[in-house]
């Protein structure tokens, strides 16, 4: 059940959704085109800074409320919804991490939406296995030198503000800390931007560092932290990223049924079919079984309860239906539905990637089961 | 394959090296840019490859589905956009010309089309009818020594590049009245519409065919007027075979580039192959894509053999596409970020092959054949 501020939330994104973003959605993807525009006015309807506190130019709601947010509007966009669950995570980190000059300095024009959070933890040579990422932080006089580089960079170059994961000390997890780069500091650049499958709106690059200086006011709290505040980001970030694997699972399902009621074929309509009713029944009890874990991981969380094995369950079993269900659309739609004109093809493509990003769902079944080992 | 004989090896290995020669370093830049390999195309027709089914007097290699699907399967494996476009001319208009059309219409369009001269496609799906092809509205009306054809043919593969079109059209009004021309574009029996934009398999044109009231002669029906249904359906069969040689071609080129990046991708100080959950994955597909080519080349031998069914081939037809689009989603997975990425193929081929679940009849199609040939046997 929707609160009353959901519902308010949902109808306005709705509506901007359908009226601002749809009309160049099949180009943008084609061109590969975000509109900072479309961003700025996702952030006057109050949706760019939702779990962050009013102080700081936040809207002071839930995580709750943020992932009903993110599921409304990945009915549209991942894209778009994706750069909100990103830059949330960092407006997230800076607010339980950062001092209050930090959070003064950098949050306001985040929660405002006027500029854009980005995550730095992966390289080239570390996905999965992020505690051995290589990029160094040397300490300077005043601060510290950056030097290395990170890849599959959401948001990057649209992006004003950076938490970067660098190595400080020793190997492994304990030898890495967070710092805040903004765009622009000298020695920072953006390097490749990849040529993707889907999720085609939202930039992703590479990032690189040579010699670039951060002023030691940047650190997040202290060195050795970065490891920690990574994962507690991630926690909340796979809530996310469920969140809006339920919307893009909703809007496929949305389009097969309607199409499939309209769609005639042997002289009647494709929905009397009863292997299709059957796969849109399925697909129904999939994304309903899905939005109710993430519900729950994001009560669970808002609530201080905490439970990182719910939060990866979310994660995977959300992910896993928005793939199964967007292919499924793919396949109720036809020949249509593998061409451009029709969305199905598109949420197809972003689907698979949310089964990849914030720890791939093969990370996500070895958190559950360290979990389950714990429990017995 | 155990059962190959030395003639079919020998058509594996030219198919594999020229694949590998010709299509595998294009075929990334034709999927980017929405393009078609001609080049590729016309060296086909050099090889003798574009008439694999048709008689060696017109220039074919009097070959059946085995070896068609030899060449699928191979093409497939480093160009799936190629080797559609190339199913689309040999299988479905070079291979219905030799089984359907008279001796002097073989006479005048085979050689052509089986040297690569011309390129050709066919017509049968329309906007409204899809899975419901019988009950296609293109219309032909005998009018004299010639028909007028009206309506359009949607999903055409080769379209923006055929000369000729195989097509069919509605003779009359009872459902099963369907007839067969063979049309030339520059004759004006057809327009093309403009080009489809896809998910995949962008690498193969696909267009609309138009006919405005298109004079077409009586010298280019095929066959018998109202009498098209049952060479359709029969066509089908032969269609489905060798469109699951592309799947087949798609998951091996999965389990390839998944073996190779196991071994060479490091995380927690390992190679990813040690990893369980990675070992699950390659092995699945790996047992998947060898019980996929057996069932495949067994069900293409006995096609050849003479022991035809649309049935089985209905269910290689289901299973083939259905299992490797399962395969490329796991090499995506597998890859993780760089998967996603457009530097790997592996994301290619996943949309790719989604094509092969719908083209050439979707899979709920053939659960119905399959389904209605069950229980009418029992």
């Amino acid at each position: 059940m929707l609160t009353d501020i959901q519902s308010e939330l949902t109808k306005q994104i709705t509506r901007f959704r359908q009226e601002k973003i749809e009309p160049t959605l099949a180009e943008d993807d084609q061109n590969e085109k975000f509109r900072m525009e479309i961003y700025r006015e996702l952030g006057n309807l109050g949706t760019t800074g939702i779990p962050i506190k009013e102080e700081y130019g936040g809207a002071g709601l839930f995580y709750a409320d943020l992932c009903v947010a993110l599921t409304e509007l990945a009915k549209s966009s991942v894209s778009y919804a994706v750069t909100i669950s990103v830059s949330s995570m960092v407006q997230g980190i800076i607010q339980e991490f950062g001092n209050p000059q930090q959070c003064q300095k950098f949050l306001p024009e985040l929660t405002s939406g006027q500029e854009i959070g980005a995550f730095a933890l992966t390289e080239s040579g570390s996905g999965s296995d992020a505690a051995s990422l290589k990029m160094t932080a040397k300490k300077v006089k005043g601060g510290y030198n950056l030097n290395g580089s990170k890849m599959f960079i959401t948001s990057a170059g649209i992006a004003k503000t950076y938490v970067v994961m660098a190595r400080t000390g020793e190997a492994g997890a304990k030898g890495i800390s967070a710092f805040i780069v903004p765009a622009g500091a000298a020695g920072f650049r953006i390097g490749k931007k990849e040529k993707k499958m889907g999720w085609k709106v939202s930039p992703t690059c590479e990032l690189v560092f040579e010699n670039c200086f951060v002023p030691a006011e940047n650190l997040l709290r202290e060195e050795g932290m970065g490891f920690k505040i990574a994962v507690s980001a991630l926690d909340k970030g796979r809530i996310t990223i469920g969140a809006i694997a339920v919307g893009v699972g909703q809007r496929a399902l949305d389009e097969s049924v309607k199409y499939s009621l309209e769609r005639s074929q042997f002289g009647q309509s494709i929905f009397d079919f009863q292997g299709l009713q059957f796969m849109m029944a399925d697909m129904a009890t999939e994304i309903a079984a899905s939005n109710l874990l993430v519900e729950r991981a994001a009560y669970n969380y808002d609530h201080g309860i905490k439970n990182q094995m719910l939060a990866s369950m979310a994660k995977l079993k959300a992910t896993d239906t928005a793939m199964k269900v967007s292919t499924d659309a793919v396949q109720i739609f036809g020949g249509v539905g593998y061409t451009c004109e029709y969305p199905v093809e598109r949420l197809m493509r972003d689907a698979k990637v949310l089964q990849i990003v914030e720890g791939t769902n093969q990370i996500q079944k070895v958190i559950i089961a360290r979990q389950l080992k714990k429990q017995y | 394959m155990w059962f190959f004989t030395d003639e079919e090896k020998e058509l594996q290995k030219v198919c594999a090296d020229f694949a590998q020669k010709e299509l595998a370093p294009e075929a990334s830049h034709h999927d980017e840019a929405e393009s078609f390999n001609l080049k590729a195309f016309k060296k086909m027709g050099e090889l003798g490859l574009l008439g694999v089914t048709a008689d060696a007097k017109y220039g074919g290699a009097g070959l059946g589905a085995v070896a068609a699907t030899i060449v699928m399967d191979e093409f497939a494996k480093a160009c799936a956009s190629s080797t559609l476009s190339y199913l689309a001319h040999t299988i479905l208009c070079v291979n219905n010309i030799q089984n359907n059309a008279s001796a002097e219409q073989k006479e005048k369009y085979l050689p052509k089309l089986i040297s690569g001269e011309h390129i050709g496609c066919m017509g049968m799906s329309e906007p409204e009818y899809g899975s419901d092809a019988v009950g296609m509205q293109t219309s032909a009306k005998k009018m004299g020594d010639h028909y007028l054809l009206n309506g359009s043919k949607m999903w055409i593969t080769n379209a923006q590049y055929s000369d000729i079109a195989y097509v069919y059209a509605r003779t009359g009004s009872e459902r099963k009245n369907l007839s067969t021309f063979l049309l030339e574009k520059e004759r004006g029996h057809y327009t093309v519409g403009s080009p489809i934009h896809k998910m995949g398999m962008r690498g193969s044109p696909t267009g609309e065919l138009i006919f405005d009231r298109a004079k077409v002669g009586a010298a280019h029906l095929i066959g018998n007027q109202g009498d098209s249904v049952y060479h359709m359906m029969k066509n089908l069969e032969l269609e489905r075979i060798t469109i699951s040689g592309i799947s087949l071609g798609i998951a091996r080129a999965c389990v390839e580039q998944c073996t190779r990046y196991a071994n060479e991708r490091k995380q927690f100080g390992k190679t990813i192959g040690n990893f369980q959950l990675i070992q699950k994955m390659l092995a699945e597909m790996s047992s998947e894509t060898d019980m996929m080519k057996h069932f495949l080349y067994s069900v293409a031998r006995e096609y050849d053999n003479g022991h035809k069914g649309a049935s089985i081939a209905a269910k290689v037809k289901l299973m083939l596409p259905k299992m490797t689009t399962k395969i490329a989603l796991d090499a995506i997975q597998l890859h993780g970020g760089y998967g996603y990425s457009r530097e790997f193929p592996v994301e290619r081929y996943m949309r790719d092959n989604k094509l092969n679940e719908i083209g050439a009849g979707t899979n709920e199609v053939m659960i119905t054949i399959i389904a209605k040939h069950l229980l009418n046997e029992t």
